[in-house]
């Protein structure tokens, strides 16, 4: 049988269908006893409606390598992270049209502070590369990304917002 | 006799799913996870069922915005806003559930009574469809949830922990969000100023209640947030958002208690029963319903 973990990785994300859940970091873990398994996933958001069909396409993918069982749990903590997406996956996205997050590393202590004007990193393009782009909609057609367009090419693009 | 759509709803099946909820069976690791010592498990419930409903009622509330909103970006804004604090909500309704409080996380959300939900007015409170107003009470409610998921990050509880540690986060851009509108309305046209004013008024008496702590809370030390610990917090970022805005701050008095209660005793304006005839009149009248 196929090693558990590498079922589970392998099984795409239904919103950004580029990315493995690997990629995007979103397993947690993947604890397989004979055939019977049991998988651990993250949201990248509380109400991320794209987790229920993550969890029937594991369980669909599990069952198709020969595991019996199959239970699927999810686990808020520690709270995904952008970080988390691979470079693979990073690569996968830009090549696909959608700019990929920069990495913010650890939130400094004390309170989070107010962004109150449009954020300072300008992002690039992910077709022409310019970095003469601009925010269109801070929320996008998925929760995790955001509109912007590029002003050098004039193409509008997805951005995956950084938290 | 003639094949009545709606009949699949009285149908179950084996993998079906209940009709207003998502099917609902995966199993949330955080949510079993023990009472902290010394915890009374009903006072952890109640807190439980007061962080959930703000952020169910409040989402409620922006989802009335869904094919409403003044232009296509907002709509998603919004709708994406009220699908985080669904999130949010889940979470702790389920834990409530999971502490006595009641079946499950649908059972506390479709079939409680209005004297039952434990959301702040703020929540409840209407807009009639004015943009500014939905503005000022995400402003005002997201600036305060902010504040209170910080000091929750370091709960004694794994769930609140949990939920906080994620909802930071997405709670912080709701907020930043709300801010920018509040600038762009506020220093805007002498009508968008007039009426962000007027909104920011409207929604004021409602603050009062966002800083009083409750008998749970003051039971949960090291648990629960204390929410007059954060009106520092809260003070501070809506001076900056005001002074940018151009905006003053409201002078109006709190709406005030009914006999010392509240919110969070289940104590609700008019305005929560309106929002849960909306959210719960289909889960009643087809319980259970699976399609």
């Amino acid at each position: 049988m196929v090693s558990a973990r590498s079922v589970a990785a392998a099984v795409v994300d239904p919103e950004m269908p580029m990315l493995t859940l690997d990629d995007l970091g979103v397993l947690r873990d993947v604890r397989a006893a004979g055939d019977a398994v049991t998988v651990t996933i993250t949201p990248t958001y509380s109400g991320c409606p794209a987790l229920e069909a993550i969890r029937d396409d594991l369980r669909a993918a599990l069952t198709e390598a020969g595991y019996r069982s199959v239970e699927v749990r999810t686990a808020l903590s520690p709270p995904w992270s952008t970080d988390w997406i691979s470079d693979a996956g990073r690569a996968k996205l830009a090549e696909h049209g959608i700019a990929p997050p920069g990495r913010i590393g650890p939130r400094a202590a004390g309170p989070i502070p107010l962004t109150l004007g449009r954020p300072p990193a300008r992002v690039a393009c992910p077709r022409c590369g310019s970095t003469a782009t601009e925010e269109l909609s801070r929320f996008g057609p998925t929760a995790c990304t955001a509109l912007h367009r590029c002003t050098a090419c004039r193409e509008p693009f997805e951005h995956v917002k950084e938290i | 006799m003639s094949e009545n759509v709606y009949d699949s709803l009285a149908e179950t099946h084996e993998d079906g799913q209940w009709a207003f909820g998502t099917g609902f069976e995966d199993v949330q690791e955080e949510i079993t996870a023990p009472v902290p010592d010394g915890v009374d498990a009903a006072d952890l419930a109640q807190y439980c069922l007061m962080l959930g409903d703000d952020a169910l009622i409040c989402a409620q509330r922006l989802s009335e915005w869904v094919a409403n909103a003044p232009e296509l970006e907002e709509e998603v804004a919004l709708a994406n806003t009220a699908l985080d604090l669904l999130g949010q909500a889940r979470v702790l309704l389920a834990r409530a559930a999971h502490l006595g409080a009641g079946a499950d996380e649908d059972a506390l959300a479709f079939q409680r009574a209005e004297s039952e939900f434990r959301n702040v007015a703020l929540a409840e409170i209407g807009d009639d469809l004015d943009f500014a107003r939905a503005i000022a009470r995400l402003l005002l409610f997201s600036t305060w949830r902010l504040a209170l998921l910080e000091q929750l990050v370091t709960s004694r509880d794994p769930v609140l922990a949990a939920v906080a540690g994620k909802g930071v986060k997405e709670v912080a851009y709701h907020r930043d969000h709300a801010a920018q509108w509040t600038v762009r309305l506020g220093d805007g046209t002498d009508v968008s100023h007039t009426r962000m004013q007027a909104a920011l008024d409207a929604a004021w008496p409602y603050v009062d209640e966002l800083f009083r702590t409750s008998e749970v809370e003051a039971r949960l030390p090291g648990v629960a947030a204390d929410p007059a610990e954060t009106r520092g917090a809260v003070d501070a970022v809506l001076d900056q958002v005001l002074a940018a805005a151009t905006l003053t701050r409201p002078s109006r008095p709190g709406a005030g208690t009914i006999g010392g209660r509240g919110g969070r005793q289940g104590v609700h304006t008019e305005a929560l029963g309106h929002v849960l005839a909306e959210m719960q009149s289909l889960a009643r009248q087809h319980p259970g319903a699976a399609w």
